[in-house]
């Protein structure tokens, strides 16, 4: 017995020796160190990782260049073509028209489901839930096909004389078509994203406004609207550039949008593949400058959100992941700010 | 008549009665609860025009309950409360009393200023912007004179270097200074303090404090709902404990605090010693 026991303890009673040797030599003398220069700690993966996509990119370049598919210069040729204009300014309108309508609806609906009322809340809540749980495109093909539905249009009082009125088809031209689809369904999901940002707020702004005697409308558009935006800005940011790339399902209505203009020129001429990176080319453009854009939106409305001095713009464009602007963003969960699903 | 006066007028006594003015809140049986629970359960208080009433109590006996419906922040479920003779949130007519419309009601906190224990100053304006959002919005105030009263009210809170500054760039204090601004900017007949001091670091309640002793000097008319019970004895012309939704004893710091006569009272002041 005590032989199988010994080997045991003297591993045991070696281990616990060595570890009170490194401790006694370290605290009594402080060796003087100057850890100015120190030398920095190599990763030989990470340029390993860099050396393999240098490779790659070369690959790509080769490709891009040697493949005759590609048709640069029928690329070049189109791509400041009038028509190509044309088809982009339509996207831009759409993507405008829709937004605002989609951002307007979207408070109003927002408001109105937060209101005390039940009936207007529920009313606001089923519009959510009816626009979001429907594909856009199907919303869309909807709207150009409602003279299917009702053949004729017409205000007035209910079930009362009507004041103006017309044939549906006359009425619903694809661009309207594109607009009610797209701007409806947006306002669905702006409601969530406003409604997450005015919940966001401290309940404490609220009363503070209201024990000045500041009334509910101002409250909410000179106290709780303008911190909300905080929360609202960045998910809207990306709802713009998602509408910009969601109008392109209009080119099913035959309305003429970038998409709808580069195919009907490929469907004549067969350059499907330098008409379509026409399009990408552009698409690319123009949600760019939305980046931009959304960028110096965001730093607006970050004001007084931290302790530090606003940052320049271009250390805020480029670098923002890395200064992390809106920690009071991140910190707070948000009931509910959807991305956007899949249109 | 002069000796009476000169006895009734002894020091660290401050109140007079002879001189302290009307009634200018009247909180008569005052009930509310939240669901099941009964928080206040008949509060009878009254604080005259120019008086200093520090409100104490344990944790939970329903002092912030009581203050927030003082500005109808909260709605009573009975009895009633009067500010400036007017009846808070409600409109009598005949033998009926109505609820007021939010408008209002809005009408009526204007003459009420209030400062939170959070100071929930607005962070997205500066300093000065904060102090001059409601005498614009709610007075419509000019913009020029609303800003020279806002400057003078952050030069008595000794904040007039950061106007420009933003809530979330000052100290605890100075943030509660601002807030305590903000709320005088308005005028108000009656100011409401709710712990205004309990977020603060130590070192920085003195400086609140201070201020707060200030607008007591100069007549301003302020319920205080505090702990620190020192601020209470030097300042308060009156100290009123609450327990259970009640009020167990009411009179002068000397009395109350020196002197209670109820054992809740006692206990409650023995955690203080
Ligand atoms: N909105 C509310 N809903 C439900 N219960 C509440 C609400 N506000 C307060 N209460 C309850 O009412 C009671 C009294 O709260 P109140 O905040 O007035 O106490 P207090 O005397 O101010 O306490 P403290 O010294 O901790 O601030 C507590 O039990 C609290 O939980
Ligand atoms: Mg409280």
């Amino acid at each position: 017995m005590a032989t199988a026991h010994s080997p045991t303890t003297t591993t045991t009673t070696k281990a616990t020796q060595s570890a009170q040797e490194d401790t006694a030599a370290a605290p009594d003398t402080v060796p003087a160190v100057d850890v100015a220069g120190a030398a920095p700690v190599r990763h030989p993966l990470r340029w390993l990782s860099v050396l393999v996509l240098a490779v790659l990119a070369a690959q790509l370049g080769h490709f891009l260049v040697t493949n005759p598919n590609f048709e640069w210069s029928t690329v070049g040729g189109y791509f400041g073509a009038q028509v190509i204009g044309e088809g982009i300014a339509t996207t831009i309108e759409l993507t405008v028209v829709a937004m605002l309508i989609g951002i307007v609806g979207g408070v109003l609906v927002a408001v109105g489901r937060m209101s005390e009322n039940r009936v207007l809340s529920a009313v606001c809540g089923a519009y959510v839930w009816f626009f979001r749980g429907i594909p856009v495109l199907v919303q869309l093909v909807f709207w150009y096909n409602l003279s299917a539905l009702l053949p004729r249009i017409s205000f007035g009082v209910p079930f009362g004389p009507e004041f103006i009125g017309g044939q549906t088809n006359s009425l619903i031209t694809p661009l309207l078509a594109a607009i009610l689809g797209l701007g409806l369904n947006e306002a669905a999901y702006m409601a969530e994203i406003v409604r997450g940002g005015l919940l966001g707020v401290d309940q404490g702004q609220t009363e503070a406004a209201a024990a000045l005697g500041m009334g509910r409308a101002r409250i909410l558009r000179r106290v709780v609207l303008p911190q909300a935006m905080r929360f609202i800005v960045p998910p809207t940011g990306s709802q713009v550039i998602n509408m910009m790339k969601a109008t392109s399902l209009v080119s099913v209505i035959a309305l003429a949008d970038l998409l709808y203009t580069v195919q009907s020129i490929y469907n004549r001429t067969f350059e499907t593949i330098p008409l379509l990176i026409v399009a990408c080319l552009w698409y690319l453009v123009m949600t760019s400058v939305l980046y931009v854009g959304q960028s110096f939106i965001e730093r607006y409305y970050a004001r007084g959100a931290t302790r530090n001095a606003p940052q320049g713009f271009w250390d805020f464009a480029f670098f923002r992941r890395r200064a992390a602007p809106f920690p009071a963003a991140r910190e707070r969960s948000t009931p509910s700010t959807p991305e956007k699903e899949t249109r | 008549m002069i000796k009476d006066a000169l006895a009734t007028d002894a020091p660290a006594d401050p109140v007079d009665p002879a001189t302290a003015g009307p009634p200018l809140v009247v909180a008569h049986d005052v009930h509310k609860r939240f669901g099941h629970l009964e928080v206040l359960r008949g509060i009878d208080l009254e604080v005259r025009a120019g008086e200093v009433v520090v409100l104490l109590g344990p944790s939970g006996s329903g002092k912030s309950t009581f203050l927030r419906c003082i500005n109808h922040l909260e709605q009573i479920d009975a009895g009633s409360i009067h500010v400036g003779g007017r009846l808070i949130g409600y409109r009598r007519s005949g033998s009926r009393v109505h609820h007021l419309r939010p408008r209002e009601v809005t009408r009526q906190r204007r003459d009420i200023g209030m400062v939170f224990q959070h100071f929930n100053l607005f962070p997205h304006l500066t300093v000065l912007s904060n102090v001059m959002e409601a005498p614009v919005g709610v007075l419509r105030t000019p913009k020029a004179e609303a800003r020279e009263t806002a400057l003078a009210l952050l030069e008595r809170v000794g904040l007039s270097d950061k106007a420009s500054a933003y809530p979330r760039q000052l100290s605890g204090g100075q943030q509660q200074r601002v807030a305590i601004a903000r709320a005088l900017a308005m005028r108000p007949e009656l100011m409401l303090f709710d712990e205004p001091t309990s977020a603060l670091d130590p070192e920085l309640v003195g400086e609140v404090l201070a201020t707060m002793r200030d607008l007591a000097r100069d007549g301003l008319t302020m319920l205080v709902v505090t702990h620190e019970i020192g601020f209470a004895k030097e300042v308060a012309d009156r100290v009123v404990f609450m327990d259970g939704g009640r009020v167990l004893e009411s009179g002068t710091p000397r009395e109350v605090l020196d002197h209670p006569t109820h054992e809740r009272t006692r206990a409650f002041l023995g955690r203080f010693l």
